[in-house]
């Protein structure tokens, strides 16, 4: 029996990466009167649907796609959560 | 024997006439090759040229990488045969992980369009081979992921093997080290951001693009 879960994956710039989107918007927000904003960053999010045995099976299944395909090790970090289909 | 270089068209590449008219230039027989083929005929070395293989969707290079012919590309490449990615075709290479580090946006965020001035710093690979240390190309560059990034540990060892190729003298785009291209260990194996293709005849401004190429043809 396989359930369906839920998941999202955040992709986002590695920490010591410079990130020009971030910075460019960092930059743009105090003259639009946001003020005090800081550590902006750019990523991007992905959303799908994962058949598995049980959450375990899932999320080794994401980290594979992740390592594989998803996301590139040598710039980006992953952070992937997932829930059952409610 | 003339040397017969395959020229893979991915969906969405957009130099690959370019290379086939320089290649053909220079003595050379330039061949098209399809991203779903399965093998690579009886070429002698293979160009992923420039352009937005599968719409550059995901990432540069990473549906790309996938594409059927890659491994047969990959194959070749472990052989020993001369590969050379071009802009797009670089990042290919390095999402194929024949090359390693990551081209990522532009420091500036601006899509990079100019001649650029160009430092052979190795004469270890394919495309430099018959140059030398500390000559000056001029050779454009056209894409918006240039900036080359690697880890410390990563570019120490292009630095101990000599894998840094081709330098920008004025680092147009952020660059690790002023990278504008590497190469594997052994050199067979190189990509490189500028685009010597369009460098190649003496009506596009200059013809350095010519001497990088040549290393290709003389290799076959």
């Amino acid at each position: 029996m396989s359930t369906a879960f839920d998941v999202a994956v955040e992709v986002s710039l590695r920490d010591g990466i410079a990130d020009p989107e971030g910075l460019t918007i960092e930059r743009a927000l105090p003259a639009l009167g946001f003020g005090g904003v800081s550590g902006v960053r750019v990523g991007k999010s992905l959303r799908f649907v994962v058949e598995a045995s049980n959450e375990a099976d899932a999320l080794q299944q994401v980290e594979a796609m992740c390592e594989r395909f998803l996301a590139n090790p040598v710039i980006e970090d992953v952070d992937i959560s997932l829930s059952p289909v409610s | 024997m003339t040397t017969k270089v395959g020229v893979v068209v991915f969906p969405g590449s957009n130099c690959e006439q370019d290379v086939v008219e320089a290649v053909d230039t220079i003595g050379g027989s330039g061949e098209l090759l399809w991203h779903k083929d399965s093998g690579l005929g009886d070429v002698d070395a293979v160009v992923l040229p420039g352009g937005f293989a599968h719409g550059d969707y995901l990432r540069t290079g990473a549906m790309a990488r996938f594409s059927p012919i890659m491994d047969a590309v990959e194959r070749f490449a472990r052989e020993g045969g001369p590969v050379v990615g071009i802009c797009n075709g670089f990042q290919i290479l390095t999402e194929a992980q024949l090359l390693p580090g990551a081209l990522y946006k532009n420091r500036g965020l601006k899509f990079l369009c100019q001649p650029t001035m160009l430092r052979v710093n190795s004469t270890g690979s394919i495309l430099t081979r018959d140059l030398s240390i500390g000559d000056e190309l001029n050779i454009p560059i056209n894409h918006f992921e240039g900036n080359f990034i690697c880890s410390e540990q990563v570019l120490a060892q292009l630095r101990d093997k000599d894998q840094i190729v081709l330098t920008y003298q004025d680092n147009p785009n952020g660059a690790t080290a002023d990278i504008a291209g590497i190469s594997n260990e052994n050199g067979n194996v190189v990509g490189l951001m500028p685009h010597p293709e369009r460098a190649a005849h003496p009506l596009l401004g200059s013809t350095d693009g010519a001497s990088l190429l040549r290393g290709l043809i003389s290799s076959g």
